[in-house]
């Protein structure tokens, strides 16, 4: 019965957390040829919900990886895959290609009133 | 091949640090080395399956299948540690005094070998499937085939040889203390194992962030650094946690303590209402 408690504890989190969902978010664009980022900045809105897609051009699998994000997931080659980020406060966070360390990248998040001078 | 064997180390040092607490946690129970290892093979070929069949796991649930299998097995890893560590906290004294009492290899504690056995399948899985589509990725890149395989292979035995320093170590600490201290050990991986699994629910749009860097903490302590690594494996340090994250290492940590201290609690209770009674008896006898 203990054991029932325990997985009841640890999923209640979980189902509470489930019913907060967002409505589908911003999307973002991020790509991976000759094992590389084409991008080294990824410009963010601040405070939003982003859906961001992860293709990898490449026929060999590349790891999209951040510490700074808790981030991490494989791209297959040829194919894309989906990480949702945020809502970010402002500020710099690094990615990374676990498969390749050369590729480095950083999110970046600007302040609010910056961010929404195009609207 | 020195950034082979370090990308091939990182991976293979989650695994290594996780099966020596586990071998750490059922120190003196017949029989664990064959559980133990056979959670390591299973692991493995359960890795070469999900690296094979990588694609089709990525494309799953719209692109967030690779997050929730590695949440699945996380939290199954998490479920098996809770269970464990609640056994012990009512078994680990008497374990202790049979090891000691024995010498030898005791019955006692065989009832989670299965659990640990999943625990180490879990660790190696997870780890491993990286490992191949890593060593994969390099091998198709091309041109440096032998140092690949040397790196991969120096990777391998460094990542081993930290784990067996740990469970080492761990010998050290006097029986007595012995399983309270792989009890608080295991109770922190699991934590740690909890939040990590917050972290790829969250990132497959499943649970909400809860605020997102709570703080920072990287210019102190770098998780890219190899204690920040290795604090993130042991206990779930994270250099930027996010909220979600916090909650579900919290609940964790409090659930299965709470658990620890009512299971010895109720298994104590009885024990001393008995010894209780029977002195009342004797008392009335010679009275």
């Amino acid at each position: 019965m203990l054991r029932c408690f325990t997985i009841l504890a640890l999923f209640a989190g979980m189902t509470v957390g489930a019913a907060a969902l967002a409505a589908e978010p911003t999307t973002a664009q991020l790509t991976i040829k000759n094992r590389m980022f084409t991008v080294q900045e990824l410009t963010l809105p601040a405070n939003t919900k982003v859906k961001l897609v992860v293709e990898n051009q490449d026929s060999i699998p590349a790891e999209f990886e951040s510490y700074d994000l808790s981030r991490e997931v494989v791209v297959p080659g040829h194919s894309s895959i989906v990480v949702y980020l945020g809502p970010l406060p402002p500020g710099k966070y690094n990615f990374f290609n676990d498969f390749n360390h050369a590729a480095q990248g950083w999110v970046v998040v600007a302040k609010p009133s910056q961010a929404k001078t195009g609207e | 091949m020195l950034a082979t064997a370090i990308i091939v180390f990182r991976e293979v040092l989650e695994a290594a640090l996780v099966i020596a607490i586990v071998l750490g946690a059922s120190r003196g129970v017949a029989g664990r080395g064959r559980w133990v290892l056979g959670g390591i093979i299973l692991g493995a070929l359960g890795a070469a399956l999900v690296a094979l069949f990588a694609d089709a796991i990525a494309q799953a649930f719209t692109g967030n299948g690779q997050s929730l299998l590695n949440a699945v097995i996380l939290l199954l890893a998490v479920l098996m540690l809770g269970w464990h560590n609640v056994w012990m906290s009512s078994h680990g004294r008497k374990l202790a005094s049979d090891i000691k009492q024995v010498g030898a290899a005791v019955q006692a504690g065989k009832q989670t070998l299965a659990a640990l056995l999943v625990v180490c399948f879990t660790a190696v899985l997870r780890e491993g499937s990286e490992v191949v589509l890593f060593l994969w990725a390099i091998a198709a890149s091309g041109g440096q085939e032998y140092g690949m395989i040397i790196g991969g292979f120096a990777g391998l035995a460094v990542g081993v040889a930290v784990g067996a320093l740990l469970y080492r170590s761990l010998l050290f600490i006097p029986i007595r203390h012995f399983f309270k201290v792989t009890g608080w050990l295991l109770l922190l991986l699991t934590a740690g194992l909890a939040a990590q699994a917050a972290g790829f629910l969250n990132q497959a749009g499943l649970l909400p962030t809860l605020g997102s860097s709570l703080w920072n903490t990287s210019q102190i302590l770098s998780q890219q650094s190899l204690l920040g690594e290795l604090l993130h494996i042991l206990v779930g340090y994270i250099a930027r946690p996010s909220g979600i994250e916090l909650l579900f290492y919290g609940v964790t940590l409090v659930t299965i303590f709470t658990l620890m201290r009512l299971v010895r609690w109720h298994v104590n209770r009885p024990r001393t209402a008995v010894a209780a009674a029977r002195g009342q008896t004797e008392t009335q006898v010679s009275g």
